[in-house]
């Protein structure tokens, strides 16, 4: 089997997906000729034509606004956001046209927009940002955050398959760092199936994207001191794993939430909640929560890293649990 | 390029070159008494409170959104507005189900998910609106752009109004459309008021077809109050566009005739522009026309009136034996799954 770093496995997800269904096709600011800011779409116009990776101009509202139409057409549009940052440009348009016109006129809206997102390299405030819980709010939208190269190229075919609205949120900081095994074959990864990335008794971290990596190296740490930390990754937060949460927080009986995005208000909260609505007395100890603080993302990295949360931080956070 | 001001339409001679015969003169003129008859109906049902939320009305618009459907072609899409109610008329919708609409029941095109206006039948090429405007003009382009992907020969076209034009999304999509030669005709329905803001708060241009220029494709103001005109110019711009010719921005200058909503009196509009434009109302002119031109004698008119009150009637009573819908089937619609797409727009 091919090791394939995390970026080059979305490539050829999109790749196969294009090769196996001609209705699906491309479109975001500078994906055709350039093959895309990140290059995900390098090579793709000569293979597929300036038509099926449609270089816009710079206009989100008209990416997804016409992605949606082109959807309603029976395509299958996957748009590229530059920058997750930029989807705010287009939030009407994921947010009251796409996420509601099934629900109102039976129409399917099978669209993917993949968001590039999360911080780690001083991308400063608009180039950083990881909004997943603000989609994750609206009903009607599917939210997938892949964080190794077997989900990432699994769930974006699941996710043009998908008949829904779907973002894809594909972390930045993963791109070329993280390399795994990805079958050449097509395959697909349901949503909804939380991934256990390592078993242990003790503590569970529950966390998605880059934090998934930021979790295992830290529960190396614990190891060392003979707690064993199990780490589920939830994959995809709209529709999320709540039956395996509530399973792995049963068995360990103490849960840590971990989130690269901001605290207030983040996905996390909903995962505490539901803990606390259905396993409250399998609970040793509080939900602890490590998000990044309620603050814009900086730029200056010695603040950046204060605002990401680091291995150390979930080491002790995982140390305070553990002694609880 | 400079935006093309449309002669009004004067002899049948002309109507027949642009496509119509009497059966269709005589289509025209019921499909506009069937838009004011539901919406009238529809004023009525809200003082007897059997709508609920709001209640819109296109007063006003009958000639512009009935003289654009009929230029539509059967495989041809679009995005209707609240003032566009003959569009649905003309498409083929239901009165019935269009009451149903209106009451919140199961069999209105949302099935009381969505209220009013905000309503189409997918199957006949029509997809509903949303509040935001005109968000629905991105979504037309890209229903535009599906089609020059394929290599159809088919047209999409997306409703805006004057107020609403001002918006980003108007730009973003008529910029794209310029950009890629889109088959798609943009229609702007100047009733001159924004809710209560008057047109020169909105645009500082003479006409809002102006801007088309600026985006490399036709710009076209219409009389809307004259349904053979918009037609002829709708039929132009959508037979252009199918041909690869590429956008036009087609105005049509009306008058909203009551306010933003059935609460609202618009007691901002000056009276004596609602007297300049009520001796312009668009049914009774196209009534004139069609005694002067169309040989209309007052039998057919009859029949034709009474038919159309027979159907409204009818319809008023089907609607009303609708059921409400079910609150316990509330979570299930929110997600489409794989089976859904297997419906005729999908394919």
């Amino acid at each position: 089997m091919p090791e394939l770093t995390y970026i080059q496995a979305i490539s050829d997800a999109l790749r196969q997906e294009m090769r196996r269904d001609q209705r699906v096709f491309v479109l975001g600011e500078d994906v055709g000729v350039y093959g895309g800011a990140f290059k995900v779409t390098l090579g793709f116009q000569e293979e597929f034509g300036a038509w099926r990776v449609l270089d816009t101009p710079l206009s989100e509202t008209a990416i997804v606004g016409g992605a949606t139409g082109a959807a309603l057409m029976g395509l299958r549009p996957v748009a590229e956001m530059q920058f997750a940052d930029f989807i705010s440009c287009a939030w009407d348009h994921l947010v009251t046209v796409a996420a509601k016109q099934y629900f109102r006129g039976r129409t399917p809206v099978p669209i993917v927009v993949r968001l590039p997102s999360g911080g780690g390299f001083s991308g400063g405030p608009f180039h950083s940002q990881n909004p997943e819980s603000s989609f994750a709010h609206i009903p009607g939208l599917k939210v997938v955050c892949p964080a190794t190269p077997h989900d990432a190229k699994g769930l974006l075919a699941s996710a043009i398959e998908d008949p829904n609205p779907v973002l894809y949120f594909e972390h930045k900081h993963l791109y070329r760092r993280i390399k795994g095994e990805v079958p050449e074959e097509r395959y697909t990864i349901p949503f909804g199936q939380a991934r256990v990335q390592r078993e242990g008794d003790d503590v569970v971290v529950v966390t998605w994207g880059a934090m998934v990596h930021t979790a295992t190296d830290a529960a190396g740490e614990l190891a060392k001191e003979g707690t064993e930390v199990e780490i589920l990754d939830l994959r995809t937060l709209v529709p999320w794993d709540r039956e395996r949460v509530l399973e792995s927080v049963r068995r360990c009986s103490k849960v840590l939430v971990l989130h690269e995005d901001t605290r207030t208000g983040g996905f996390g909260g909903e995962i505490a909640a539901t803990i606390a609505e259905e396993a409250f007395e399998h609970l040793d100890a509080p939900v602890k929560r490590i998000t990044a603080p309620d603050t814009p993302v900086p730029f200056s990295p010695v603040l950046e890293k204060a605002f990401i949360p680091q291995v150390e931080d979930v080491v002790s956070a995982l140390r305070e649990l553990a002694a609880y | 390029m400079a935006v093309r001001e449309a002669e009004p339409v004067g002899s049948l001679q002309e109507v027949k070159e642009a496509g119509l015969d009497r059966e269709d003169l005589l289509g025209i003129y019921r499909h506009m008494l069937i838009t004011r008859g539901i919406e009238e109906r529809g004023h009525i049902l809200y003082k007897q409170g059997k709508i609920p939320g709001s209640f819109y009305t296109g007063r006003g618009n009958e000639a512009a959104s009935v003289g654009i459907a009929t230029a539509m072609g059967p495989n041809d899409v679009g995005t209707p507005l609240h003032r566009d109610m003959g569009v649905h008329v003309t498409r083929g919708v239901e009165p019935w189900r269009i009451f149903a609409q209106y009451m919140g029941r199961e069999d209105g095109p949302t099935r009381g998910r969505d209220g009013n206006v905000h309503m189409a039948v997918p199957e006949l090429g029509l997809h509903p609106m949303v509040s935001h405007l005109p968000a629905m003009l991105p979504v037309a382009t890209g229903m535009a752009l599906a089609f020059k992907i394929r290599n159809e020969h088919r047209v999409a076209i997306g409703w805006t109004g004057e107020g609403a034009a001002a918006r980003g999304d108007a730009h973003e999509s008529m910029n794209l459309a310029g950009v890629r030669h889109l088959p798609i005709v943009y229609v702007c329905d100047n009733n001159q008021w924004a809710y209560s803001t008057p047109a020169y708060l909105s645009y500082p241009v003479e006409h809002i077809a102006d801007r088309a220029a600026a985006y490399g494709f036709e710009g076209v103001v219409v009389d809307g109050t004259d349904v053979l005109a918009v037609y002829r110019e709708a039929r132009r711009a959508i037979e252009k566009a199918r041909e690869d010719g590429g956008p036009t921005l087609l105005e049509c200058l009306t008058l909203r005739m009551e306010g933003h909503a059935v609460h609202d009196d618009a007691f901002y509009v000056p009276k004596e522009l609602f007297e300049e434009w009520a001796a312009r109302d668009p049914i009774e002119r196209y009534r004139s026309w069609l005694y002067d031109h169309g040989g209309l004698t007052e039998d057919e008119e009859g029949d034709l009136t009474a038919g159309v009150k027979r159907l409204l009637s009818d319809a008023l009573e089907r609607a009303d034996a609708s059921p409400l819908p079910d609150p316990a089937t509330l979570v299930h619609g929110v997600y489409a799954s794989p089976e859904d797409l297997d419906t005729p727009h999908h394919k």
